[in-house]
């Protein structure tokens, strides 16, 4: 159960390497989780963030989780709560994919778009159902302001991000009154591993800073948020630029 | 077959008085005891739990995703005038049955700071009062519970039949079965005044030396602490004590009616509260006003019971000002030798800072037989705070350690934010109530989201 000040005692990591999910988990544990799954693909990465968060909860299990492979979803999710209430859960997972290579070839845009949309569409709604069944918990989404308004450089991301976004939004509605709530985190440019290999974009903010704003979000029973929170602003009016000008923005 | 009427039920999220975390649950206010036995009997996986008023500030009378029972329609009172033996549907609450019995002369023998509680939930969260020096708990007034088991059965529970019984489920938070109805002992009186004397007390030494020596002398005692006052004030405070007034000694005035009893709401606190009212100036600023407004000793000045033991139940919905992230009360006990654990708790509170504008300071008596009951002899405090303050968990967490290791305990019926693992730690007992509670039901098919979060 999350208890009166916010802190849970379960938590589902979905995308066991995220280094947004990780920092979050860090916060959400004070002290220390009864219970933590971390749910990735099997390597190296998974074991190492499972090393990283072993001091954080009684527990820590690894499962394999791959969002490609829908037909799986219903049955991992079954086994993840026939051994508890989860109380958080993280859908985390996803890739930023290569724009120029998406365009040359369709294949590795369609890999994104099942990892990013179809993977969490299929997911989403197979932990929605066990959450309404035990009538409490958070689903915090992963989304980005990429999929707020998708631009010119990585449109297939924003493409899959803005589906996501509207998927969770929605998710949210219809979990109104039933006890269960979701987060829908729309990050701005966040510096990890995905996006080591880019140049910061304006109001860039690192992983922790984005795990903090989540962690309130939690406490404070929001729906939205934004990370930092001035991203917020300025999505609202870049939302409002006219196309021939928001084609010609330099990032 | 024969026709049964059913009570609507609707999916409902629910909270405690603390209004934090909310769940939901399928809630039904059966219309009796055999619709009771079937919703008992129907419960699914995720069990059901009665709730009463909804007084407990944390998570005792929920149940998510499973069934809450209602027992509203339980509200038969059958008074013998003579005896005092008064028998009381469970749902029945302390208001209805001090209307009802006070003007024939008797009282609740334990009342907490608010009427509006049922009689199932004072016998689950075995609670108490500012006379628990003198009188212990409300489950030590019981002479006997119905008790409706996990296999539909109604038991019938006293201290001197199925005593062990009787004990697990005094305290038992509504975990062994659902309470139907009890008998009660009541307390004779002349009158509904009391006879109150107030004394301020300039720091915490002051205030517990005075308690020491003057408690034994009141049949009620409770002492206000102004938790916001610091450094020489720390700790000060008011301390309130008296007893029932007999009618000879009242005036004149006062001898008509004497045993009046019909309490009103002077205001309510509407629903949408922004955020923040409740906030360290306003608390810091009640707090100075209520200090000085007490008379420095005033002896021998009489009071109606509602002014003198639920001041709070004049304002309705009052837990609401907290705004909407809501508030927690913090309370533990911790032994006599023990009493420093009270300055602790105080400083580093203030430390947070973390404002309290309702901190009860109170000496119990001797424990009972109730293996969870919360009181056992020392200090007890506690105090409101609101939720949403940055810090006060990893706080709460310390003091939380600090009242284990000082061989003291939290309050059940408040918490909303206690780990499990130091559970037992508190209550050395736990592991015998669990076991009677798996003997009584095996299934754990009663359970609620305090169960769930310190699994109990």
């Amino acid at each position: 159960m999350i208890d009166a000040l916010g802190n849970p005692q379960s938590v589902l990591v979905l995308g066991a390497t995220s280094e947004i999910a990780l920092a979050t988990v860090a916060r959400l544990a004070r002290p220390k989780l009864d219970r933590l799954i971390l749910a990735g693909r099997p390597g190296p990465g998974r074991s190492e963030a499972a090393i990283q968060v072993k001091h954080l909860a009684n527990t820590v299990t690894e499962i394999d989780f791959d969002a490609e492979d829908t037909g799986s979803h219903a049955e991992l999710t079954n086994s993840v709560f026939a051994a508890g209430d989860i109380d958080i859960v993280l859908l985390a997972f996803g890739v930023l994919g290569d724009q120029e290579e998406a365009e040359r070839h369709p294949a590795a845009a369609v890999e994104v778009a099942q990892i990013n949309y179809v993977g969490a569409v299929s997911i989403g709604l197979n932990l929605a159902q066990r959450l309404d069944v035990q009538g409490h918990g958070v689903l915090v989404v992963l989304s980005s302001v990429a999929g707020e308004r998708a631009r010119r450089s990585n449109f297939v991301y924003g493409s899959t991000k803005a589906g996501l976004d509207a998927f969770a939004t929605g998710l949210g509605d219809a979990m109104h009154g039933h006890g269960p709530r979701v987060l829908v985190v729309r990050p701005g440019f966040v510096r990890t591993k995905m996006t080591a290999h880019l140049p910061d974009a304006p109001l860039a903010v690192d992983a922790d800073e984005v795990a903090e704003r989540i962690v309130t979000a939690i406490r404070k029973g929001r729906e939205t948020v934004y990370a930092p929170g001035a991203m917020r602003v300025v999505m609202s009016g870049l939302r409002h630029l006219p196309r021939p000008v928001f084609r010609r923005l330099p990032f | 077959m024969s026709e049964q009427a059913n009570a609507a039920t609707t999916a409902r999220l629910l909270s405690g008085w603390g209004r934090t975390a909310p769940t939901r649950a399928a809630v039904t206010a059966p219309l009796d005891e055999p619709e009771l036995r079937r919703l008992v009997s129907a419960a699914g996986p995720r069990g059901v739990v009665a709730r009463g008023l909804g007084r407990s500030y944390g998570d005792a009378a929920q149940n998510s995703g499973g069934a809450v029972v209602e027992l509203s329609d339980f509200d038969q009172i059958q008074l013998d005038a003579d005896t005092g033996f008064v028998r009381v549907g469970a749902g029945v609450s302390i208001d209805q049955l001090l209307r009802r019995v006070l003007p024939r002369g008797w009282f609740v023998p334990v009342t907490p700071g608010t009427r509006m509680i049922s009689i199932g939930g004072a016998i689950a969260a075995d609670v108490h009062g500012k006379n628990h020096h003198v009188d212990g708990t409300f489950g030590a007034h019981v002479v006997e519970i119905e008790l409706l088991d996990a296999d539909g059965e109604t038991r019938l529970l006293s201290p001197t039949q199925n005593s062990i019984d009787f004990w697990l489920t005094v305290g038992g938070m509504g975990l062994t079965g659902i309470i139907t109805a009890a008998t009660v002992r009541l307390l004779p009186v002349t009158s509904s005044c009391m006879r109150v004397d107030t004394e301020r007390a300039t720091d915490l030494d002051d205030l517990m030396s005075r308690m020491i020596t003057g408690d034994d002398n009141y049949r009620y005692t409770v002492a206000w602490i102004d938790c916001v006052a610091g450094g020489k004030s720390l700790g000060r405070g008011v301390l309130t004590r008296g007893d029932h007034a007999d009618i000879d000694e009242l005036p004149a005035t006062k001898r008509r009616d004497a045993l009046a009893f019909d309490p009103k709401v002077r205001l309510g606190i509407p629903p949408m509260v922004p955020g923040g009212l409740l906030n360290r100036a306003t608390i810091a600023a009640f707090n100075e006003m209520w200090f000085r407004k007490a008379p420095k000793a005033k002896f021998g000045d009489y009071q109606r019971v509602g002014t003198f033991f639920h001041p709070l139940d004049g304002v309705r919905n009052w837990n609401r000002a907290y705004g909407p992230r809501g508030f927690l009360q913090y309370q533990f006990v911790v032994p006599l030798a023990e009493a420093d654990v009270v300055r602790v708790a105080i400083e580093r509170l203030r430390q947070v800072p973390a404002p309290s504008f309702l901190a009860v300071l109170k000496r119990f008596g001797a424990a009972n037989a109730a293996p969870l009951s919360f009181p056992t002899p020392g200090w007890t405090l506690a105090l409101d705070v609101p939720a949403g303050i940055r810090d006060l968990s990893v706080a709460l967490t310390e003091l939380d350690e600090v009242v284990a290791a000082a061989g003291g305990r939290i309050y059940l019926a408040k918490d909303s934010r206690l780990r499990s693992d130091l559970l037992a730690t508190m209550y050395p007992r736990l592991a015998e109530w669990r076991a009677g509670r798996d003997r009584l039901d095996p299934s754990h098919r009663f359970t609620s989201d305090l169960a769930r979060r310190l699994a109990l």
